[in-house]
C-alpha cells in the first residue's frame, strides 16, 4: 500500500492543510471574492453598455463593439491579463501605487464586459419585437424603450448565464498572480502553491481547491434552480375557468362602459 | 397644440371624444426595394371609423405603420388634422396616435395598472400618482378596474387586448388604429373587444380598424377600403362593398370570406 500513502501524503496531508487554512480565509478567499465581485461590477457595467451598443442601429456604435467583444473574447485570458497589467504598470503605478492588483481587475473587468456584453445582447434580443414597437406606438423614444421595457427584460431573462460568468471570473482570478502580488493581496490559489512550496506537497493547494467549489458548485446549483423556476414562470397552477364566465362579467358591466345594447 | 383631445362629459359620466381627421395622400411604403403600399390615398372624416379589409399581404398593416411612422414611408405623406405627419417629431406624432396590435403587446412584468401607466410619466410628463390616476379610470372604461393589479399572463386575451385598449386610449390619442385586434383572441372574447371597439367609434373617436370580421366592418364602419396587393381597390360605404361589390377580386375576396 505504497502508493496510497504516497497519494494521502501528496493531496492529503492534513497537518498542512490546517496550517494554512486561516491564510486562505483570511487572505486568500477574501481576495479572491474582492477580485471577482470587483471585475464582475464593472466587467456588467461595461457589458451593458458594449450590449446597448452592440445593437444600436448605428453602425458606428455597433462596430466599435464588435471589435471589442471579438478582441478581448479572442484573447487567452493570461495575455490579456499580462498585457494590460505589465503595459500599463507605470500609468497605474502614478493612480494606484506600486501594487499591480487594481490592473489585475481591470484586465478581468475587461475580459467579463465582452463576455457580458455578449450575455446582454443575446437577452435583450431574444425580447419580442413587439415590446419595442408597444413603446414607440405610445411616443416613447428608442433610449427611454430600451430603459423602461426592453433591456429589464433582456437582463431578467439572461440572470443564470450571468451566475456562470461570474463563476467563470471566481475561476480567472487566480490569474492574476501572474502580475506579483504582495503577500496580504494573494488570491486562493498564490496562497495555496506559496504553502505548498513550504510543505513540500500538494496538500494546500487541493485546500485551495476546495474553496474554488465552495464558491462555485452551490452558485451552479442556484443556477439550475433559477433558470427552472424563470423557464416555467411563477405561476401557480389555477383551475381552468370558462371563457364564457368573462362574457357574463362583460355583459354584467355598464353598457356604456362596453358600449353594447345601444 | 391640438383642438382634438377627449374629454369628460360629466353629465352622463361617458367620456367622448373628438377624434382628428386623417389623410393619406398617394402613400407608397417599402420593405427595401419591394413596394408593399402603391400611392394609397385615403380621408378618414374627424369621428368616424374606416376598415379595412383584404386578403394577407395586402398591405394592411404596413398602411398603419405608415400612419404613426412605425415604419418610414417612401412617398407621398400623411395628414392628421390637416398637418403633414412627416413634419412632426415621430414621437410626438406616435404620442397622439393610439395603436392597438393583433398580439396585445403588454408589458409582461408590469401589472394591467402599470401597462397604462407607464407611458403616461414617461411619456406625458405626468406624475407617478397622478399617471396611476389616470390609468386606474382608463381601466375602468374598459371594465377592467378590478382587474388592475393583475399581471398580463392572468389575464385573458380579451382582457389584455382591453388592457391595450386602455393604455392606448389614457394617452388621449386624436386617432387609433388597430391591427387585427381580435385575430389572436378565443372566439368567444372577439365580441366584447369588437364591442368596446364600436363604443370608441359612437363616441367620436376617429379610428382606422384593419380587420377581418366582416360582420364588425359591416355594422360599425362609416367607410370600408378594399386592399389587395398594396392597392385601394375599391372604398366605399359598407352597403356599397358588401351588398354591391364591383371589382372581380372583392368579389372573389367576399366568397372566400363570408
Amino acid at each position: 500500500m505504497d502508493w496510497l500513502s504516497t497519494i494521502t501524503r501528496t493531496f492529503f496531508d492534513f497537518g498542512a492543510m490546517a496550517e494554512v487554512l486561516p491564510q486562505l480565509i483570511a487572505v486568500g478567499l477574501l481576495n479572491t471574492l474582492i477580485i471577482s465581485v470587483s471585475a464582475t461590477i464593472i466587467g456588467v457595467a461595461l457589458g451593458m453598455v458594449v450590449a446597448v451598443m452592440g445593437i444600436s442601429p448605428s453602425a458606428w456604435l455597433r462596430v466599435p463593439a464588435r471589435i471589442y467583444t471579438d478582441l478581448f473574447r479572442g484573447l487567452p485570458a493570461i495575455l490579456t491579463i499580462l498585457l494590460i497589467g505589465q503595459g500599463f504598470a507605470r500609468l497605474s503605478q502614478s493612480i494606484f501605487g506600486p501594487s499591480p492588483y487594481p490592473l489585475g481587475i481591470i484586465a478581468l473587468s475587461l475580459i467579463a464586459s465582452a463576455y457580458i456584453g455578449e450575455i446582454f445582447r443575446a437577452g435583450i434580443q431574444s425580447v419580442d419585437k413587439g415590446q419595442g414597437e408597444a413603446c414607440r406606438a405610445l411616443g416613447m423614444s428608442y433610449a427611454k424603450s430600451m430603459r423602461l421595457v426592453v433591456v429589464p427584460q433582456g437582463v431578467r431573462r439572461v440572470l443564470p448565464a450571468l451566475v456562470n460568468q461570474f463563476i467563470a471570473i471566481v475561476k480567472d482570478s487566480s490569474l492574476v498572480y501572474f502580475l506579483g502580488l504582495l503577500v496580504g493581496e494573494r488570491e486562493l490559489f498564490r496562497v495555496g502553491q506559496d504553502a505548498a512550496v513550504l510543505s513540500g506537497n500538494l496538500s494546500p493547494l487541493v485546500m485551495a481547491g476546495v474553496f474554488y467549489l465552495i464558491i462555485t458548485v452551490p452558485l451552479t446549483h442556484l443556477v439550475n434552480y433559477f433558470d427552472s423556476r424563470f423557464r416555467t414562470g411563477r405561476r401557480r397552477p389555477s383551475a381552468p375557468s370558462s371563457g364564457l364566465k368573462e362574457v357574463t362579467e362583460l355583459d354584467a358591466a355598464s353598457p356604456l362602459i362596453t358600449g353594447s345594447n345601444t | 397644440m391640438s383642438a382634438s383631445t377627449s374629454t369628460n362629459n360629466t353629465t352622463t359620466g361617458v367620456q367622448t371624444f373628438h377624434g382628428s381627421s386623417l389623410e393619406l395622400r398617394s402613400l407608397t411604403m417599402a420593405y427595401g426595394d419591394i413596394e408593399v403600399l402603391r400611392n394609397v390615398s385615403l380621408n378618414v372624416a374627424p369621428g368616424t371609423t374606416t376598415c379595412i379589409i383584404g386578403p394577407s399581404g395586402s398591405g394592411k398593416s404596413t398602411l398603419l405603420r405608415g400612419v404613426n411612422r412605425l415604419h418610414e414611408p417612401k412617398s407621398g405623406d400623411v395628414l392628421l388634422a390637416g398637418e403633414s405627419t412627416l413634419k412632426v417629431k415621430p414621437d410626438i406624432l406616435r404620442s397622439r396616435i393610439g395603436m392597438v396590435f393583433q398580439h396585445f403587446n403588454l408589458f409582461p412584468d408590469h401589472t394591467a395598472l402599470e401597462n397604462v401607466a407607464l407611458a403616461l410619466w414617461s411619456v406625458k410628463g405626468m406624475s407617478k400618482a397622478a399617471a396611476r390616476e389616470r390609468a386606474r379610470r382608463s381601466l375602468a372604461e374598459v371594465g377592467l378596474a378590478e382587474r388592475a393589479d393583475h399581471s398580463p399572463r392572468d389575464l385573458s386575451g380579451g382582457q389584455q387586448q382591453r388592457v391595450a385598449i386602455a393604455r392606448a386610449l389614457a394617452m388621449e390619442p386624436e386617432v387609433m388604429l388597430f391591427d387585427e385586434a381580435t385575430s389572436a383572441l378565443d372566439p368567444e372574447l372577439v365580441k366584447g373587444v369588437l364591442n368596446l371597439m364600436a363604443g370608441l367609434g359612437r363616441r367620436g373617436m376617429t379610428m382606422l380598424v384593419v380587420t377581418h370580421e366582416m360582420g364588425f366592418a359591416r355594422k360599425v364602419a362609416d367607410q370600408v377600403v378594399f386592399m389587395d396587393e398594396g392597392e385601394v381597390v375599391e372604398s366605399g360605404t359598407p352597403a356599397e362593398l358588401f351588398d354591391n361589390p364591383r371589382s372581380k377580386r372583392l368579389q372573389r375576396f367576399l366568397s372566400e370570406v363570408l
